[in-house]
C-alpha cells in the first residue's frame, strides 16, 4: 500500500512538472511566433507587416519570365510573387542550381524604395520526388498544360 | 515490484536471464542491420531512378530521413522508459534510456551533417535557423545533455533517474521538430511520406527508403542491446552471475 | 576505367555531397558500434583482473594469518 503510494506522488509530481514545462514552452512559443516565421510573403510585406524590420526574408514564387541577367557582371533582376502580390528583386552573387522560372526562393536583405535588395538566394524545393524519365513522359503526354515546376536544369 | 507484472516478465527482466536474451538478440539484429542495410544501400544508389528536380542529389534522402526518424523515434522511446524507471524504478528501464542517448545522439548528428551537405546544393546553403533546422539542433543538446547529466553523478542509480527527468522535460522538444514545417514557414519542406495522408515519392524511391528505415530500427536494437549488457554487468558485478562471466570472459 | 564505373561514381556531378553524406553516415554508426565493444571489452579485461588479483591476495592474506577466532 505505501509503495503504490508513493508510486502515485512520483507520478503525479512528474505530470504536474512535465505539464508546467509544456506549458511554459508553449507560451514561449506563441509569443515569439512573430519571430519565428522564417519569411515575409510579398502579400505581407504590401500589407506593411515587415515594415518593422530592416532586414528581413522574402518568401515566393520566380515569376515565370522575369530573370534578367545583368551583362557584364553576376547582377541578377528578377521579380518574386504570390497569388496576390509581387516585389521586384535585385542581387548581386552566384545563384543556387535550382534557380529558374516557378522556383520557390527564400530571399534575404532589405527593402530600397520599391525593391528588394538582396544579399542571399535559397531556393526551397517541395516535398515531391519522382523518377526523371515519369516526369519527362507526363509532360510529353500533357504537353498543353506546363509542368509545375519546369526547373533549370532537365 | 507490483503485483500485476506477469511471471515470465520477472523472470525476463531477471539480469542474468536479460544478459544472455540481450545477447543473442545484438547478435541477430545486428545480421539484420547489416543485411537489410546492404540492400537498402544497393536500391539507393543503383536502382532508385535519378529524380525530376534534384538530379543525383536527391539519393542523400536514403541516409538522411531515415536518421532523422530514429533520431526521434529514440527520444520517444526514451521518454516511455524515463518513465517507467522513474515512477517504477524498473532498472532495466533506466538502462535503456541512458543506454539509448549515445545512439539517439548519433542519427542525430547524421541528419544535420547529411542535410547540411543537401542544402549546400539545393537550397544554396549549409545551414540557416529555420524552426526545423533550430529544433533538431536542439535535439542533438538533449540527447548530450542526458549523457553528460548521466556522467555528472557518482551513483549511477541516481544519474539515471536525473537524466530521465531531463528526457522527460526534453520530450516536448519532439512535436515541435516534427510539426515545425506546418507550424512555420520554413525553407526546410514538408514532409514526404505521411502516415495518414497522400506520400509524395515514387514507389521506386520509396521502397529503398523504407528498407534503409527498418535497417536503422535492427541497428538501434542491435546497439541498444549491446550498450544495456556493458552497463548491466558493470552495475552487477559484484553479483555471482556476473562474476561467473566475467570470469568465463563471455 | 569503366564507362558506367565513373558515370556512377560522378553522381550527376553531386558527387562531392552525396558520397560524404552516405560516409558521415556509414561512420558515424561505426564509431557508435566500436565505442560500445570496445568499452564493454574493456570492462571484462578489468574486471577480470581484479578477480584474479583479488583471489591472489585473499589466498596470500590467508595464508599469512592465523584464522580468525
Amino acid at each position: 500500500m505505501t509503495m503504490q503510494r508513493t508510486r502515485k506522488r512520483r507520478l503525479i509530481t512528474i505530470l504536474l512538472v512535465s505539464t508546467a514545462t509544456a506549458l511554459a514552452t508553449s507560451l514561449i512559443v506563441f509569443a515569439l511566433q512573430q519571430n519565428m516565421n522564417y519569411l515575409f510573403t510579398p502579400s505581407q510585406i504590401k500589407a506593411g507587416k515587415a515594415r518593422k524590420q530592416h532586414s528581413f526574408r522574402l518568401g515566393g514564387i520566380v515569376k515565370t519570365g522575369s530573370i534578367r541577367h545583368s551583362h557584364n557582371t553576376l547582377q541578377v533582376f528578377f521579380t518574386v510573387v504570390d497569388a496576390k502580390a509581387a516585389i521586384p528583386v535585385i542581387y548581386t552573387g552566384i545563384l543556387p542550381d535550382l534557380f529558374g522560372d516557378q522556383q520557390s526562393v527564400i530571399v534575404s536583405g532589405h527593402m530600397e524604395q520599391q525593391r528588394f535588395v538582396a544579399n542571399q538566394v535559397l531556393t526551397k524545393h517541395d516535398a515531391t520526388y519522382m523518377p526523371r524519365e515519369l516526369k519527362q513522359a507526363m509532360v510529353h503526354t500533357d504537353a498543353g498544360e506546363h509542368g509545375t515546376c519546369p526547373g533549370s536544369r532537365t | 515490484m507490483s503485483v500485476w507484472i506477469p511471471l515470465w516478465l520477472r523472470k525476463l527482466a531477471a539480469p542474468p536471464h536479460f544478459y544472455c536474451i540481450a545477447g543473442k538478440l545484438r547478435r541477430w539484429s545486428g545480421r539484420l542491420a547489416v543485411l537489410l542495410g546492404i540492400i537498402a544501400l544497393y536500391g539507393a544508389l543503383l536502382l532508385a531512378p535519378t529524380d525530376y528536380r534534384q538530379g543525383d542529389a536527391y539519393r542523400i534522402i536514403f541516409v538522411h530521413v531515415p536518421s532523422a526518424w530514429m533520431s526521434l523515434f529514440i527520444y520517444i522511446l526514451m521518454g516511455g522508459t524515463a518513465l517507467l524507471g522513474l515512477i517504477w524504478r524498473i532498472k532495466l528501464a533506466e538502462l535503456a534510456t541512458i543506454a539509448s542517448a549515445p545512439i539517439g545522439a548519433a542519427f542525430t548528428l547524421i541528419t544535420l551533417i547529411t542535410g547540411s551537405l543537401w542544402g549546400k546544393r539545393m537550397w544554396g546553403t549549409w545551414w540557416t535557423w529555420d524552426a526545423r533546422l533550430s529544433s533538431e539542433l536542439i535535439l542533438l543538446f538533449l540527447y548530450l545533455g542526458v549523457i553528460a547529466l548521466y556522467h555528472s553523478f557518482c551513483n549511477a542509480r541516481q544519474g539515471a533517474r536525473a537524466a530521465s527527468f531531463l528526457t522527460l522535460i526534453g520530450l516536448i522538444n519532439v512535436p515541435i521538430v516534427h510539426f515545425s514545417v506546418q507550424w512555420w514557414h520554413t525553407l526546410h519542406q514538408g514532409s514526404t511520406i505521411n502516415l495518414f495522408g497522400p506520400s509524395y515519392i515514387s514507389a521506386s524511391m520509396l521502397w529503398p527508403l523504407l528498407t534503409m528505415t527498418l535497417a536503422t530500427k535492427a541497428y538501434y536494437l542491435a546497439s541498444l542491446c549491446g550498450r544495456m549488457r556493458k552497463q548491466l554487468l558493470w552495475q552487477e558485478r559484484g553479483k555471482h552471475w556476473a562474476r561467473r562471466i566475467i570470469a568465463m570472459g563471455e | 576505367m569503366n564507362v558506367a564505373l565513373v558515370k556512377f561514381l560522378a553522381m550527376g556531378g553531386y558527387a562531392g555531397y552525396v558520397w560524404p553524406a552516405y560516409g558521415v553516415f556509414l561512420l558515424v554508426l561505426l564509431i557508435d558500434w566500436l565505442s560500445a565493444s570496445f568499452h564493454y571489452r574493456r570492462l571484462l579485461l578489468e574486471e577480470r583482473h581484479r578477480l584474479t588479483w583479488k583471489k591472489a591476495h585473499q589466498s596470500h592474506v590467508s595464508r599469512t594469518l592465523p584464522p580468525p577466532p
